[in-house]
């Protein structure tokens, strides 16, 4: 597996705040890895390829080899676009041929300037104040939360796959893939319907 | 001196298509794709590249399989009362890559009915729509239909649908393993005098030519295929490739169809290569097959073939119903490939659809082909419920997930003058050319058809056991809500009809054999040239046309004739 010696974007404190609003959104998002997953988004330039697009075509954790951790070359365009949507357009005429972009890295920086070097000490009901004060960073956090803790490992979020491990998903199952049988639950009666609700339905 | 017999422009099912055709046929062509290639290593012996795989991050929420909507965006209103645009971004995005719309399908591939190519003969005039009959049968694109679904390798099975068309053979495989979910949802539509049978789609159930068969891995629609069991133009592009007569350009950004002084010949293509230079390939044909959104955007900005003044116009997509069904058990919706049962019932109009018609002072309508599916990945879950404390729980209860079951009815949207793609007079792409601009609104058969067939949907889900259900349609319904979670713009990534076929060059873009009315060597090899939509997924038709076209431009005959 790729592992981050530390944070490449973001400060050491900024890592922290991440860690502490993020996990507010998404409970459990912190543990899992949520500010090294924004870490690695908006640093994913400071790598070669940049971390954009894992490769493939299997992650080694259902057969075949480990692909994903050789991250894809973008084509020209594609960079063009990813570093605008990170890094902002920054007055470059390449960028600004619809007019300047916001990246990424400022909206973080903004976002977290807002929430405040002592967000992570705060009680719950100030954190949710300070992260109500700034709808549309909240609401960009939230989804990285969420992509974090639910997105591929490789990416630096949902550490070791806790987050699928948590609701029952199998994440990627290539090669291995699923039998017909069992496509079906195992306690399907001759109807098909489970004989009772299963709250973990995954076998 | 040319560079080749033919170039062909966009590698997707039809440009694919094309080049297998024309290569078999002893042509040597050039296909330029303006997308990257993830698919094929283009050099012998044209391995898979192995760059597909289950991310969700990639192909869900990074463009993996392009376009990139701040590079590439498109524009959206509803008419001109909306002003230049209500949207800049994601516009019916079909990916934009080596293989085209191919590898994100989920291949389901029924074909269309007899009925299909004359809506008008067989239903009549519905005002406000220019509801036509297509220039050719069922029967003649018969034999291609065969072909094709041999070709790709579609797996079905013959007699399932009563409402299904004459076929000369059965499928070459029979069909896949059932999703769970639709073992609830196929035997309580039947119960309900609905019938449903199993999809014909382009996975392999066992191996098929070379390839393995699908393992059910779960991640289909929106995702390349890491294992390749998809009959995605992977296969014709090898094919085309290992006669060592086809050569593939990704990264060529075409800007221009060259003609000679006459106006009436194109002499080539003019693109832009990945540096920005200008490249061009002559060739004696030219094919465009870019998709019914990029393919009049070219011509519009080149103001090529228009004499008409059609270009653009009479664009269909399908007007999607979904209703969602939740229930208290997981279905598996992740195991599978996405949809496994269809039924017809809706586009074969009964008693009951012509009088609730009639009733809504329309002649008649149709619905179309609904889908029994699930699967949607934990990120897509996630951002749909509220953040906060209670976030962990319900992705653990899992309710809008591995609890969901989804009908999908592709509703056959009628024509209409005023739904077109044109140029957006400000936005721009990365290159600097105009965006394409996407005007579109449903006629109120559309809307009539939806409102009438969502409580049918409803019923046969809690007759299934669904605890809940609720039923919507794609964006954009006068009376629903503005921005829904499914955005602005149609959802759907049908889109069909910007350089109509017709039998008359006043009224039509493309003659009966898809060759554009004003330029003699330049034919269209994509959905540009449906006159109806239909209410089927159009991939199996659009291939089966771009077929038939190849085959008349190298002048070979039906498959099997």
């Amino acid at each position: 597996m790729i592992r981050l010696v530390g944070p490449v974007w973001l400060s050491p404190e900024d890592h922290a705040v991440v860690a502490a609003a993020g996990d507010r959104l998404v409970p459990g998002s912190a543990e899992t890895g949520v500010a090294d997953y924004v870490d690695t988004l908006l640093g994913a330039f400071e790598f070669d390829p940049p971390r954009i697009w894992a490769g493939g075509p299997f992650s080694g954790r259902h057969g075949g080899e480990a692909g994903f951790d050789s991250f894809l070359a973008l084509g020209a365009v594609e960079e063009l676009a990813w570093r605008t949507r990170i890094e902002g357009s920054r007055g470059l005429p390449e960028r600004e041929f619809n007019g300047p972009v916001r990246g990424l890295q400022e909206e973080y920086r903004d976002g977290l300037a807002s929430l405040g070097t002592d967000f992570a000490t705060l009680s719950p009901e100030e954190q949710d104040a300070r992260l109500g004060a700034v709808p549309e960073f909240k609401a960009l956090l939230y989804r990285h939360a969420c992509e974090g803790m639910y997105g591929d490992p490789v990416y630096g979020g949902n550490r070791g796959g806790a987050g699928w491990a948590a609701i029952g998903f199998a994440g990627d199952v290539q090669p291995r893939g699923w039998t017909a049988v069992e496509m079906r639950p195992p306690a399907a009666s001759e109807d098909g319907r489970p004989p009772a609700a299963s709250e973990d339905g995954h076998a | 001196m040319n560079d080749a017999r033919a170039v062909i422009v966009g590698s997707g099912p039809g440009g694919a298509t094309a080049a297998d055709v024309l290569t078999a046929a002893g042509w040597d062509v050039v296909i330029l794709e303006k997308g990257r290639n993830h698919l094929i290593d283009l050099e012998a012996p044209y391995e898979p590249k192995g760059e597909f795989s289950n991310d969700e991050l990639k192909f869900g929420f990074r463009h993996f399989l392009g376009p990139d909507p701040l590079a590439e965006p498109r524009t959206f209103r509803r008419g001109e009362a909306d002003g230049d645009r209500i949207h800049v971004g994601d516009v019916n995005n079909l990916p934009s890559t080596v293989g085209g719309g191919g590898p994100h399908a989920d291949g389901k591939l029924p074909r269309f009915r007899e009925d299909d190519f004359h809506v008008r003969s067989a239903f009549g005039p519905i005002e406000g729509a220019a509801v036509e009959d297509w220039p050719l049968t069922y029967d003649e694109l018969e034999p291609y239909y065969a072909e094709v679904e041999r070709l790709i390798g579609v797996a079905g099975a013959a007699e399932a649908n009563p409402f299904a068309a004459w076929r000369s053979g059965p499928y070459p495989m029979p069909p896949g393993p059932d999703m769970y979910g639709a073992t609830l949802t196929a035997p309580a539509a039947e119960k309900l005098g609905l019938h449903p049978y199993r999809a014909p789609t382009g996975a392999n159930s066992e191996p098929y030519d070379g390839r393995p068969a699908c393992n059910n891995c779960g991640f289909c629609g929106f995702y390349g295929c890491p294992i390749h069991a998809k009959g995605d133009p992977i296969a014709s592009l090898r094919r085309a490739l290992l006669t060592g007569r086809c050569e593939i350009r990704p990264e060529a950004y075409v800007t221009e169809v060259v003609l000679d002084g006459s106006g009436r010949r194109a002499t080539g293509v003019r693109y832009l290569d990945a540096g920005r230079r200008v490249q061009e390939v002559r060739a004696e044909h030219v094919v465009l097959a870019c998709g019914a959104f990029e393919t009049p955007r070219l011509l519009l900005r080149n103001g090529l073939a228009n004499s008409s003044g059609l270009v653009g116009r009479f664009l269909t997509v399908h007007f999607q119903t979904f209703v969602v069904g939740g229930f208290p058990f997981d279905l598996l919706g992740d195991r599978g490939r996405a949809v496994t049962h269809l039924h017809d019932d809706f586009i074969v109009p009964g008693p009951d659809d012509v009088a609730a018609a009639r009733e809504a002072g329309l002649p008649w309508m149709k619905g179309g082909v609904v889908e029994h599916g699930s699967a949607a990945g934990p990120i897509q879950e996630a951002v749909e419920y509220p953040p906060g404390e209670l976030h962990t729980a319900a992705m653990r209860e899992s309710a809008l997930r591995r609890k969901l079951w989804v009908f999908t009815m592709q509703g056959e949207d009628l024509p209409q003058a005023t739904n077109r793609i044109d140029l957006d007079p400000a936005v721009v792409d990365a290159w600097g050319f105009p965006a394409g601009r996407l005007t579109y609104s449903p006629h109120r058969h559309e809307l009539v058809a939806s409102a009438h067939f969502a409580p049918k949907l409803e019923a046969v889900l809690r007759e299934a056991g669904a605890e809940w259900t609720i039923a919507t349609t794609s964006p954009p319904a006068p009376d629903a809500a503005f921005d829904t979670p499914l955005g602005v713009a149609p959802a759907s990534r049908h889109i069909m009809g910007t350089c109509r076929m017709g039998a008359d060059p006043a009224t039509s873009v493309v003659d009966p054999e898809g060759r554009f009315w004003d330029v003699e060597n330049m034919v269209c090899a994509d959905s540009s040239v449906f006159v109806t939509a239909a209410g089927y997924n159009p991939t199996l038709t659009l291939t089966a046309l771009a077929h038939r076209t190849a085959s008349k431009l190298a002048g070979i005959g039906p498959p099997g004739g």
